[in-house]
């Protein structure tokens, strides 16, 4: 087993070799412009590129000429929220979304905000799910979007995706979600899903990064966007911009790789998820798991360590690589606001930890990180004047905090 | 972000980690920041009452490594300093020792807040115990 360990898989995946395999023909002796209509350069790239969006299409249960390639899931988010928002302008300008979404999915809307659009941003149940009756309360005449995403990532909570479709189809409400962490990991159907448009990003599959796509429906109901990068007419007029083809065989190939192998991979990181929790748990007192488990990506769990601020247990476990809600190990110095929507205090949400497993991770290394995970929360607890307090019987929620 | 060897240093090897008897009338104790936050510190100190110098240094800290390093630093710098040597101590000393980056300036700061609360805790006891010594 090599250290350092990485367990940040819901961050960023290593590229799959057998990607890497597929990818590197069409960086040197295929090097063809899949625009170039008159030479034989230009038709290998643009089969290369059929073939890549087929596997996409496959893996979701759409068809090909559904799927528009970007440079990954922000520009995807941007595309399908700016672009519905502006073609169904006459329709209406409210739109709907979570507030633990992505950053890419809530700047946009507040973005949009700044336009003249009204968006409603969904408080969510301690579960980390989507309360469906508040979602259908807070629809309106005017709402033209609904924006979910299927896959939390940073709590791995799955959202009930088929029934917020359903419900946006019969309101006749267009429903986009944002399936970066889903795509690949958990079956995703378009259709099953009530889908009408879908982010993915690749190297969050083991593909390469600087690539994703944007699912846009075709049929039932025929999905317009309008187009937010303008130029030589690309991906049907939605996307314009040279097609980046190493990239986008990278994200076909890891699309199939994922389709073939999800059904035993998922059970295997499920297992290893599983044990890592079951084993923190039995060695821990005071640990609590943020988001429903019951409704939850195979390779997520997300922890809090009470009395342990995350990033010093970062630093303890420093041959493993994990992230932590907490401020201090973010740029804006307030600690998760996926945690804070789901009602985690801030006193909870700054000693969480969020493991993200993947496909090269093994169970030396589960074992490996749960011991060291409890030998550093051991000590760290040693040191900490809130584990003494609680100890001794304090209840801190009513200690008269003497902060700056 | 990278930590300095200091940092690093006293992280894995925190000084006079513990806790003192927070009745004695010679321990003065000291309880910042708030878990919303993200940091607690609290630090001790133990007077000589006979020759008025810190005898005894203990801290416990929640927080991230630059505050655990921040106040195991200000327990060490505390021992064999008189009451008003200690109150001397500034938040930019502990930033020069332990190189501290911009964004856990606010680590040393709360660890000078500690060593004044601490300080005055003790100087409050000392003073209501007087009157009661004047009167035996």
């Amino acid at each position: 087993m090599k250290t350092p360990i990485y367990f940040d898989n819901h961050a960023t995946t290593p590229v799959d070799p057998r990607v890497v395999d597929a990818m590197l023909p069409y960086f040197t002796t295929r090097f063809g412009n899949a625009a170039s209509r008159n030479h034989s350069f230009g038709w290998e790239a643009e089969k290369a590129v059929d073939d890549a969006r087929k596997k996409i299409a496959d893996l979701i249960g759409a068809t090909s000429k559904e799927i528009v390639f970007t440079s990954g899931a922000t520009e995807s988010d941007n595309l399908a929220i700016k672009g519905v928002a502006e073609m169904y302008a006459e329709k209406g300008n409210h739109i709907i979304t979570a507030a633990t979404e992505h950053k890419a999915v809530l700047d946009t809307c507040k973005k949009l905000e700044k336009h003249g659009y009204r968006v409603t941003y969904l408080p969510l149940k301690a579960d980390g799910l989507v309360d469906l009756d508040m979602l259908r309360e807070s629809i309106t005449d005017k709402t033209i979007l609904i924006t979910i995403m299927y896959a939390n990532n940073e709590i791995g909570v799955i959202q009930p995706i088929a029934e917020i479709g359903k419900l946006a189809h019969e309101k006749g409400i267009l429903f986009h979600t944002d399936g970066v962490q889903a795509v690949g990991k958990v079956p995703v159907n378009m259709i099953k899903d009530n889908v009408d448009l879908m982010s993915i990003s690749a190297h969050k599959i083991y593909g390469p990064k600087g690539v994703g796509a944007l699912y846009v429906r075709r049929k039932s109901p025929r999905v317009q966007i309008t187009a937010q990068m303008d130029g030589g007419g690309h991906e049907r007029g939605m996307r314009s911009g040279t097609l980046n083809v190493p990239g986008i065989v990278g994200l076909g190939e890891a699309c199939a790789i994922c389709h073939r192998e999800m059904a035993e991979e998922s059970k295997r990181l499920s297992y290893l998820r599983d044990k890592l929790k079951n084993k923190l748990e039995t060695e821990l007192d005071e640990v609590f798991i943020n988001g429903s488990m019951e409704h939850r990506l195979p390779h997520n769990l997300n922890m809090s360590f009470a009395y342990v601020e995350g990033e010093s247990l970062l630093m303890g476990i420093n041959d493993v690589a994990v992230s932590s809600g907490s401020a201090c190990t973010s740029a804006t110095l307030e600690p998760s606001y996926v945690l804070k929507a789901l009602g985690v205090g801030d006193d909870l949400a700054h000693t969480s930890i969020r493991f993200g497993l993947g496909r090269f991770n093994t169970e030396e290394e589960v074992d490996y990180v749960a011991n060291r995970v409890i030998e550093v929360v051991r000590k760290l607890r040693e040191l900490s004047p809130l584990y003494e307090m609680a100890k001794e019987g304090v209840d801190l929620s009513k200690v008269q905090w003497a902060a700056e | 972000m990278s930590y300095s060897d200091k940092v690093l240093d006293h992280y894995n090897h925190p000084r006079n980690v513990g806790s003192l008897d927070r009745n004695d009338p010679n321990v003065g104790t000291g309880m910042v920041g708030a878990p919303e936050c993200g940091d607690v510190m609290k630090l001790q100190v133990k007077v000589d009452e006979m020759t008025g110098v810190i005898a005894e240094a203990k801290f416990k800290t929640f927080g991230c490594g630059s505050a655990i390093a921040s106040s195991s630093l200000a327990t060490e710098w505390l021992k064999g300093k008189t009451v008003d040597e200690a109150l001397a101590i500034k938040n930019t000393d502990i930033v020069n020792e332990l190189s501290l980056p911009p964004v856990k300036i606010h680590c040393s700061v709360l660890a000078e807040d500690a060593i004044k609360a601490a300080i005055s805790d003790y100087k409050k006891k000392q003073d209501q115990r007087k009157p009661v010594e004047a009167r035996a």
